[in-house]
């Protein structure tokens, strides 16, 4: 599939793009033979594909100013790239426009124990931050599953999540201050060192805006002290609907735990051959509910959660005894995309988050559009939050698979608007969801977000035609989903 | 409560029609916060009920005039509450005053500030268009964050109707400790607690003392309270709350207030009477030189507000840091793409948006 090949509003001269790069540019920082721009053609969502014009690769922030400084004046389109990990599409190319990887910007500026901020590079990974405060005894708590590899700015740009997020926070929530450029190349700070910043929180406005309002090329993160033990409950339910009942229970009990994920039974099978985590492979559902905190605090908050386990059914549970059985748990949860990945050609990952009592009926819907489209769906989920992760398989060499595979998700999305949740908990709308932007928001909020974008980026060059639809492109999503037969309920 | 909706849209269309400016007041606990209020008074107040609250969804939802204190008593009969603990200001607080100042309490640098909580937003816009962002869930990630950027923004772009809001439990355990140290000890032992894994969520030095809260399980605060052998302050709670709400004698008389926002490892600045809170990252100054604390604050990496004050210092000097040029253009455009007509509150802010 190609990302914005039916976009033909930006036209840009290649020649004359590459003249004007070359002369601001290094010769190893523009890529433009086509052999050199097929890896940069799509991000972690492969189904779809697009080559851009150019690849940029500024080595600081001041050849970045000098790529978008040229890019606005001929009106070329931008799109960032950090890991390209994003699962949404947030960074496929445009196909007039230059992709600009920040991967060479990835020096950790600064650490400072004593404040708990570290200063970093965009193309820093989220890993390495952590792995550079560990000696302090700190570390950055965003923890997103692909931590090895996604970088700072991608993470920023998405406002990524993780599995701990529940306690800990999103990045908007670690984040003190971003620089960057605006779209014309001027340089911007968004928050600063201290807690808040005068004006607008536009820092919060650039958490999430999936590279649509500016370039970032520096992050201030905040660091938070590591806990001096956690530990981790795996409990087992011969029923989706107790485990649905458990994580209820254990908010209700007044416990904010470390992490709190769900996988089903499809999840469970994939994993446990793959990692051999010790996950239950009779159990029809799993939980996994991590307490961290002084040894005080966790053997009491333990003893708290083990109880509701047992008051909503669990089948069995045990409690991790060593760091490293820990790890091992969590190791399953971790790997679920990879593993699923080895069970089905390709596969699509939804994002929806819904209110957590409706988990158990969420998944009993998905059973049923699983056997409506003919196609597997295993379902990892942050539960805490209400977070879902649908994964669903399909194979993209089968006539059809890949259309009935999206027909399945958007349904999924559909549902969790329904239910009044959201099309993405942490992933973003990037292009696989820019048209279902519509079944959740209204026209007067799309314009406004159109407003919104303006404020920042005048031309709309800034990652054109992704996170928020055109106004068109809504008038035709909403004729469609009324021709369609309209959703009646299924229970 | 719909009617009350239709008559603000006609006149919010009558004063876009006619050059004309609305100030919206809630509970008018916050009125002396910001740039002086201009403009036909717009009172939303009556607006007011809590509309949904699920304590096991973490979330609730109150119509922008429900009273601070009417909340939290709701909420607190789940054991959960607002743990960024807004200042309320007088007895008429409302919650959409709490989103519209951003303002934070005591625990803020603990669990985050008003701006980390908010999830979701119902607003009219200046063309009188209902508009509804975020939601009711943690985590969502659809368009742009527009009940954070409503955190704080006085009123500029709208009026909020409706506030979705993450509640958390209240702390099962509480200690507050008291330190002698001077203000430069105080500050470093502040900063080296944070880095370690304690249960501080407040800290309060003033005039030689430092006053330390730690907050949570039981056993974490009996742990802590052990390890740190400060001298246990009795009614505490009265203490936080007359700082929280600036009872204090610190904060009474008629010297202007500046409030400081700076990294919690800036050294004494010597700028004149100060109140530290926030593990060093929120001071307070009574009296002093505008341009010396606003070049101070920027020195540091922060800015400085001009908390309280009357009318003629705040248009002499601006009520909050000035901008640098770009950042003050995307404000102006911001501020159109939701008043075009620049009908809300003008000047609350900055002069001009």
């Amino acid at each position: 599939m190609e990302g914005n090949s039916a976009d033909r509003r930006f036209a840009v001269d290649r020649p004359t793009l590459i003249r004007r790069l070359r002369a601001v540019l290094p010769a190893q920082a523009l890529l433009v033979e086509e052999e050199d721009l097929r890896p940069y053609d799509c991000d972690g969502l492969t189904a779809y594909r697009q080559l851009p014009l150019l690849v940029a690769l500024p080595e600081n922030e001041s050849q970045a100013q000098a790529i978008l400084k040229v890019c606005h004046e001929l009106k070329a389109p931008v799109v960032a790239r950090g890991a390209a990990t994003g699962l949404s599409g947030g960074a496929t190319p445009h196909a007039d426009g230059v992709v600009v990887s920040l991967a060479r910007l990835k020096k950790i500026v600064s650490i400072d124990a004593l404040s708990r901020t570290a200063v970093v590079q965009p193309g820093v990974r989220n890993l390495a931050v952590s792995e550079a405060a560990a000696p302090y005894g700190l570390y950055y708590a965003p923890d997103p599953s692909s931590q090895i590899a996604c970088t700072i700015g991608g993470n920023v740009a998405e406002n990524s999540g993780g599995v701990h997020c529940l306690k800990y926070g999103l990045t908007v929530h670690n984040v003190l201050r971003v620089r960057g450029l605006t779209m014309a190349g001027e340089i911007v700070e968004f928050g600063n060192a201290a807690l808040d910043a005068a004006g607008y929180d536009l820092l919060a406005l650039l958490n999430g805006s999936e590279g649509l309002l500016a370039m970032i090329t520096e992050v201030t993160v905040r660091l938070t002290p590591k806990p001096q033990l956690a530990q981790v409950v795996i409990a087992s339910f011969d029923d989706v609907r107790r485990a649905g009942d458990a994580v209820a229970g254990i908010i209700a009990a007044g416990i904010i735990p470390a992490g709190l994920e769900m996988m089903d039974k499809k999840a469970i099978h994939a994993v446990e051959p793959y990692v051999n985590a010790g996950y239950d492979m009779d159990a029809e559902a799993i939980l996994l509910c991590e307490s961290d905190g002084t040894p005080e605090e966790v053997a009491e908050e333990i003893g708290r959660i083990t109880a509701v386990l047992e008051r909503s059914g669990a089948s069995a549970y045990c409690v991790s005894r060593t760091e490293a059985e820990r790890l091992k748990f969590w190791a399953g949860r971790k790997a679920a995309f990879p593993a699923v990945g080895r069970l089905t050609p390709d596969y699509l990952c939804m994002d929806g988050t819904i209110p957590r009592k409706r988990l158990a009926e969420m998944l009993q819907e998905i059973t049923l559009l699983s056997g409506k489209y003919d196609l597997r769906c295993a379902n990892v989920f942050h539960a805490g939050d209400g977070n879902l992760h649908p994964l669903i398989m399909y194979d993209a060499n089968q006539p059809g698979q890949l259309e009935r595979a999206m027909a399945f998700g958007a349904e999924i999305l559909e549902l969790s608007v329904r239910f009044g949740g959201t099309i993405t908990g942490e992933h973003g709308v990037g292009i696989e969801k820019v048209n279902l932007m519509a079944e959740q928001f209204g026209m007067a909020e799309i314009e406004t977000f159109h407003r919104l974008k303006a404020a920042f980026d005048e031309h709309g060059l800034l990652n054109p035609g992704k996170g928020v639809p055109t106004l068109a492109r809504c008038r035709e999503y909403i004729q469609a989903r009324v021709a369609r037969a309209p959703t009646a309920p299924r229970f | 409560m719909e009617t009350l909706i239709d008559d603000w849209r006609a006149r919010i269309a009558a004063a876009a029609g006619s050059g004309g400016k609305l100030a919206i007041r809630g509970g008018g606990s916050k009125c002396f916060y910001g740039g002086p209020e201009t403009g036909e008074r717009l009172d939303v107040a009556a607006y007011s009920g809590i509309v949904a609250y699920e304590p096991t969804e973490l979330v609730v939802t109150a119509r922008a005039g429900t009273g601070l204190r009417e909340l939290a008593a709701t909420l607190a009969e789940k054991g959960q509450g607002l743990v960024f603990e807004p200042p309320h200001f007088g007895a008429a607080a409302t919650v959409g005053g709490m989103l519209a100042s951003g303002l934070s309490g005591p625990r803020r640098q603990a669990v985050g500030a008003v701006r980390d909580f908010v999830l979701g937003v119902k607003l009219l816009n200046g063309s009188g268009e209902v508009l509804t962002f975020g939601g009711q869930v943690m985590k969502n990630v659809a368009g742009y964050d527009v009940p954070r950027l409503l955190a704080g923004s006085l009123g500029t772009l709208g009026v909020v109707l409706e506030v979705s809001i993450k509640v958390l439990p209240l702390p099962v355990a509480e200690k507050t400790l008291r330190f002698a140290l001077d203000e430069a000890a105080a500050l470093q032992k502040l900063n080296q607690w944070g880095g370690r894994p304690l249960p501080i969520s407040a800290s309060a030095w003033h005039d030689g003392l430092l006053t330390l809260r730690l907050s949570g399980a039981a056993a974490a605060v009996a742990a802590a309270e052990r390890e740190l052998a400060g001298e246990v302050l009795a009614d505490a709670d009265a203490f936080w709350d007359s700082l929280r709400e600036q009872k204090q004698a610190f904060f009474l008389g008629d010297a202007p207030l500046w409030r400081l926002s700076l990294p919690s490892v800036t050294p004494p600045q010597a700028l004149g009477e100060t109140l530290i809170e926030w593990g060093g990252a929120q001071r307070w100054l009574r009296g002093g030189d505008a341009r010396r604390i606003r070049a101070a604050a920027a020195k540091a990496g922060g800015h400085a507000t001009l908390f309280r004050g009357d009318d003629a210092l705040k248009t002499e000097v601006g009520v909050f840091q000035p901008l640098t040029a770009p950042l003050a253009r995307i404000h102006r455009h911001l501020k159109q793409a939701f008043d075009p007509q620049g009908v809300f509150n003008p000047g609350r802010m900055y002069p001009g948006l």
